[in-house]
């Protein structure tokens, strides 16, 4: 049986109040949904004194709004409030895309936007997607708010730029995209990526615009492929140019091998999804994420 | 730290460690033990119950999480009268259980989904209990049984 260690329980009743007593308690940890936490503290890998439940913050947190040209997402917004967005849907296609394809529909109950950007796993999908839109994260903490951009915000594995006393509170897309897809090569049905990557871009007429690529997994955090990027901006694809973007960005990638597959697989796998990914962004009423199973 | 939680229609008050599991709590403090304890990863589904009306994997929830919120568990899936359910009568039907470990947590994603979109094709029941793992692989009448429940939950309401 899987049981944490001991830990004092307390509920945040505002934001601030969550930072405040983060900042009090060195050896705190917030808690949201828990899908990421709580695995790992039944399993003793993380140990924390007091948990500070934000699950009461809701109505400060669970949002997803437009700004302007960008998006807001509140940090206790759901991986399935992401699925379920008309907003995101039609601005930021590759968001629900990825995320049908992440964990499983009741993890997706629970989990949060917040929470999966704050643990930092090298393999989560909706870093990679959050990638392709130029993601900003939204960090409020004792000396006030910030945002720094989510390519900056990875410091590793595990490891962010989170002072202590700091709250990841919103991810902030300063612009959406028209087009977006996610594909990802899992061994089982919710399963972490072998590999993984998303794309958005806008179109003139036919050629590509604004062309972001995400890679998930293959990488010690989440990177973009900004060589393959390059490739694609401002052209029209044709077979050959996006078998050529996919050798690039495999070029790109920086996997190592392990029980989920060897080096040069999950760089044949990025050569092989980018091009797809590409394919199916263009092709018109694509709604549902896509898994392709390893074995 | 003390909690209050609804569980099947009743207020509860209980005393609880801010560790416990609220799988456990379920299981041991309540004797409500149709709801199972599997792999104890989040992965298997086999603890699922419903927190507010959305399946979610109890041994990844702390009892404590469930304070102030409302928990059904398989023990209040059956009709009023005591019948079986839509669903339940599907799982009967169609042969949709083996050896019953992961059934209870099929049963209670399956009813959300049901209630949420009355008829889902077969892709959205696969993607809607990709969470529940069936070790005896019997997933084929599982969505039989699925299917069979929306087909018949209208003539089964009217009963």
């Amino acid at each position: 049986m899987q049981v944490p260690a001991s830990f004092e329980y307390v509920v945040a009743t505002s934001v601030d109040d969550a930072i405040a007593k983060l900042s009090a308690d060195d050896d705190a940890r917030v808690i949201a949904g828990g899908h990421s936490l709580l695995p790992m503290m039944k399993l003793r890998l993380a140990s924390p004194g007091t948990l500070i439940d934000l699950s009461h913050l809701e109505s400060e947190l669970r949002y997803i709004r437009a700004d302007g040209p960008g998006i807001r997402i509140g940090a206790l917004a759901t991986h399935r409030d992401v699925i379920e967005s008309p907003l995101l849907a039609q601005r930021a296609r590759v968001l629900p895309d990825a995320e049908h394809v992440i964990a499983d529909p009741l993890v997706r109950n629970l989990g949060t936007v917040g929470g999966s950007v704050a643990h930092a796993d090298s393999a989560e999908d909706l870093a990679a997607a959050l990638l392709t839109l130029d993601a900003l994260v939204g960090i409020k903490g004792p000396n006030g708010a910030r945002e720094v951009p989510l390519n900056e915000f990875y410091l590793g594995p595990y490891t962010t730029v989170l002072e202590p006393g700091e709250l990841v509170t919103e991810i902030h897309l300063p612009r959406g995209a028209s087009r977006g897809a996610y594909l990802k090569v899992e061994r089982r049905a919710g399963d972490w990526a072998a590999a993984a990557l998303g794309v958005s871009f806008d179109l003139d007429s036919a050629a590509l615009k604004d062309v972001r690529i995400g890679l998930c997994a293959v990488g010690s955090t989440s990177l973009r492929a900004p060589k393959a990027e390059a490739l694609l901006e401002g052209k029209t694809p044709d077979a050959a140019l996006l078998k050529q973007a996919g050798e690039t960005a495999a070029a790109e990638a920086e996997p190592i091998g392990d029980g989920r597959g060897s080096e040069a697989y999950k760089r044949n796998l990025i050569r092989i999804l980018l091009p797809r990914a590409i394919q199916r962004a263009l092709a018109a009423g694509s709604s549902n994420g896509s898994t392709i199973h390893a074995n | 730290m003390q909690i209050k939680v609804e569980v099947n229609g009743e207020a509860r008050v209980d005393e609880v460690e801010p560790r416990l599991l609220l799988v456990h709590y379920i299981r041991e403090r309540l004797a409500l033990t149709g709801t199972h304890w599997g792999c104890d990863t989040s992965n298997c589904g086999a603890c699922t119950v419903l927190l507010d009306g959305q399946p979610v994997k109890s041994c990844t929830v702390l009892a404590v999480r469930a304070d102030g919120h409302a928990v059904t568990t398989i023990e209040a899936i059956e009709n009023p009268d005591g019948t079986p359910s839509a669903l339940q009568e599907g799982f009967r039907q169609k042969h949709g259980l083996q050896c019953g470990f992961c059934t209870p947590g099929m049963i209670l994603t399956g009813t959300a989904l049901l209630r949420d979109n009355a008829h889902p094709s077969e892709h959205e029941i696969r993607e809607g209990i990709s969470g529940n793992l069936c070790r005896c692989t019997g997933y084929e009448n599982i969505v039989k049984a699925i299917q069979w429940a929306a087909e018949h939950a209208e003539e089964a309401a009217a009963k």
